[in-house]
């Protein structure tokens, strides 16, 4: 059976606001599917409510990863099954150099089993896999020694999200705005890395706002969300379209989704300013 | 408390039979006399006083202990010695938890305020190098120690803690370093006590001009829900130009009382370079006072504080600068766990003299629950203008943020908790040059640590 990640009807809340507002969404492994909508639509929302955000609550729907429910584990667990997603804003853990987390990181998601204080894979066999990975993304070695995104820029921050991801290999990846920040040669990059992962060894779930990054990796789905909620899904095309024309003709044949969507930015700058 | 341990009590009978049992020579008879009477004088720290205001000791019964009179100890029954009755996984494997793997210059250890045993190589003692039971050098080299021993570092009428300790000091170490003479390897020191046991271990490390020197000292109690009462006293005597790398852990069980002075006297051109870390004792109350007093003086400190359940750990810590041209860098971070609290109070003081002083001084907590408490209060006295001094402090809890970054890498909460917190150390391990002090901090803490709630 294919890997499957299925999320029917999806409500979520935070802090007793609505944000998503009923998403159906099915992503196999192997298929790539593209995620855009204008900004305050729920995008990272729906990405950090997959992996299992505590903040965010589920208040109807179910989500389910080859039929076993997800709502009911934690992130790690999550991470465990084979679900991955790429931060659009990674935050640093200082004195932590990043080899020693992924190495952590990598041993847990292979060996879901793994008990705490067992033994983390072999510090060899991690560091040559490690450095195959780094040459591969065109990272310096020196890298893998600072602290994670300490002091990192804002490029750095997504090479090393994108780094995690092909040391972890998930089963589904969503990743979150991963080519902004970035310089056309960076997304290029990117992308050729995306590639070289293994797209039809993963599900991808790109959230993007530029054309760049799906451009190497041609989305087999589109999703367009719109006040929090999948308004239109349609193939390659509808990126197309929405990168040369905009969200003008989706917001005027779904008022009431743009009207939600407007409300939601709304209120989040009115708490911005206050 | 055990039979074998001395009568309970610090009256005036037991004191006069301690010093009965010593047979010291008159000038340190007369110095405890007089420390003895300046005890007795002293009242104790009332509630109101700034060093005492959050700290609070009225649980502390001096009498429930007992002055360390006559040979005996349980350390001396078999099968229960310091270094082979480590069962508790919590605690460290053995009473000597910073020496794994290091070749010493030498050894002693000091037993329920008594002298265990101590070990020097050869070839340091015949460079004239004293190292060893302070109690029992004091027949040998009375007079070496007379001139240092309460004479520039720790006052003896500060409080009444200090004036006891200078009274009953008993299980002490001496490290005296001539003239330039570098010892290669470390020197460990090793204070141990028994449930309900007293340790009034009296530190004094002299090194002469231009000598250099690793100490190493640690505390150890059989079990980690051990109780027992220390009060002592560490001094540090640096001559022009020689260089102390100084390590201290103390380690008690959670049911321990600490009450120490603690000074180093830093002369021209002198470094010193002194890491603690407290992860032991249920309450600790420590003055921690470094004073430069040559031209060109340097220090560093790295204080590491881990406290949990209802551990209080307190330091008040001056870096005094009474010479120009010196340099004072303090570095402390706790991380506390369960209802736990820590107290820092840090001073930097610079003489009208101290001209182009250089003085930082940091203090970062890190709360591990919301009922854990952590107070940080530093504080500047300056009475010259050409310094150069900062400070700061930091108190916050786990950023939850940061755990679920981990999670959602796959580590438990728990290991991302830990993670969180070796991360927040690091910047001190970084600072700590001997590897296997680093490795059994680390080790020591991070065993502690549980999950983030
Ligand atoms: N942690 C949060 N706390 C409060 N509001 C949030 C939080 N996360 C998202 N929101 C709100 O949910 C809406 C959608 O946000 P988000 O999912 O980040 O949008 P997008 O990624 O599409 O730009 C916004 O209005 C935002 O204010
Ligand atoms: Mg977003």
């Amino acid at each position: 059976m294919t890997d499957t990640l299925k999320i029917d009807n999806l409500h979520v809340s935070v802090e007793g606001k609505p944000i998503l507002r009923g998403v159906n969404l099915t992503i196999r492994r192997g298929e790539t599917h593209a995620l855009m909508g204008p900004n305050g639509s729920g995008k990272s929302t729906l990405g950090l409510v997959i992996m299992g955000h505590p903040k965010y609550q589920v208040t109807a729907g179910t989500m389910t990863l080859n039929g076993e429910n997800l709502l009911d584990k934690s992130a790690d667990e999550r991470a465990r099954l084979g679900l991955f997603y790429a931060f659009q804003r990674p935050v640093a853990i200082p004195g932590v150099k990043l080899a020693d987390f992924l190495r952590h990181a990598a041993t847990n998601v292979r060996h879901p089993e793994r008990k705490e204080g067992e033994e983390l894979m072999p510090m060899r066999e991690f560091r040559r896999e490690l450095k195959g990975k780094m040459e591969q993304l065109r990272m310096e070695s020196e890298f893998a020694r600072r602290y994670v995104n300490d002091g990192f820029s804002g490029g750095e921050m997504k090479r090393a999200e994108i780094l995690q991801l092909a040391m972890l290999q998930p089963k589904i990846a969503i990743l979150d705005e991963t080519d902004s920040g970035l310089d056309a040669d960076a997304v290029r990059l990117a992308s050729q890395s995306i590639a070289e992962i293994g797209r039809e060894k993963m599900g991808l779930l790109i959230i993007t706002h530029h054309d760049k990054l799906l451009e190497h990796n041609p989305p087999d789905f589109t999703h367009v969300i719109l006040g929090g909620r999948i308004v239109e899904t349609g193939g390659v095309e509808l990126a197309n379209e929405l990168h040369t024309q905009g969200y003008d003709r989706i917001r005027q044949a779904y008022p009431d989704a743009d009207e939600a969507n407007r409300k939601m930015v709304e209120k989040e700058e009115a708490a911005a300013v206050a | 408390m055990t039979a074998t341990l001395s009568q309970p009590g610090f009256d005036q009978q037991s004191f006069d039979a301690f010093l009965h049992a010593r047979n010291e020579p008159a000038w340190l008879v007369e110095q405890r006399r007089e420390a003895w009477q300046s005890s007795l004088e002293k009242d104790w720290p009332a509630r109101n006083e700034e060093e005492w205001m959050r700290t609070d000791i009225r649980l502390f019964k001096l009498n429930q202990f007992g002055l360390p009179v006559g040979p005996h100890s349980v350390w001396a029954r078999p099968g229960d010695k310091v270094g082979d009755h480590r069962q508790d996984q919590s605690h460290t494997e053995s009473g000597t938890t910073l020496t794994e793997g290091v070749d010493l210059a030498g050894r002693t250890a000091a037993e329920d305020s008594r002298p265990a045993h101590s070990a020097l190589k050869a070839k340091w003692a015949d460079k004239g190098v004293v190292f060893g039971s302070l109690d029992e050098l004091v027949h040998t080299h009375g007079e070496l120690i007379r001139k240092h021993l309460f004479t520039r570092a720790v006052d003896p009428t500060y409080d009444k803690f200090s004036a006891l300790h200078a009274a009953c000091w008993s299980g002490g170490h001496l490290l005296y370093v001539p003239r330039n003479v570098t010892i290669e390897e470390p020197l460990h020191c090793l204070s141990a006590i028994s449930d309900g046991g007293v340790d009034l271990g009296h530190t004094l490390i002299v090194l002469e001009e231009n000598a250099e020197a690793t100490v190493m000292c640690e505390t150890a109690s059989p079990r980690q829900e051990d109780s027992g009462f220390h009060c002592g006293a560490t001094e540090v005597i640096l001559a022009p130009n020689s260089r102390l790398r100084f390590v201290s852990l103390q380690n008690w069980g959670h049911g321990v009382w600490h009450f120490a002075h603690q000074k180093a006297i830093v002369g021209r051109d002198a470094s010193l370079q002194w890491t603690l870390a407290a992860i032991g004792s249920r309450l600790s109350k420590v003055n921690q006072h470094v004073e430069l007093v040559g031209r060109g003086a340097s220090t560093q400190v790295n204080g590491v504080l881990f406290t949990e359940g209802k551990q209080h750990i307190s330091y008040h810590t001056l870096q005094h600068h009474a010479a120009p041209d010196c340099r004072s860098d303090f570095l402390y971070k706790s991380a506390l766990q369960d209802k736990s609290r820590t107290v820092w109070r840090g001073m930097i003081k610079v003489d009208p003299l101290a001209i182009k002083t250089n003085g930082y001084q940091r203090n970062d907590n890190l709360l591990l629950a919301a009922t854990a408490r952590a107070d940080s209060i530093p504080g500047l006295e300056i009475q010259c203008d050409d310094v150069r001094c900062t400070h700061g402090s930091t108190t916050g809890k786990v950023d939850e943020e940061l755990i679920f970054y981990a999670q959602a890498r796959g580590l438990t909460r728990k290991e991302a908790t830990r993670l969180i917190v070796s991360g927040f150390f690091q910047q001190i391990f970084d600072r700590i040059t001997i590897e296997s002090v680093r490795e059994a901090l680390g080790q020591a803490i991070l065993r502690r640590v549980r999950e983030y709630v």
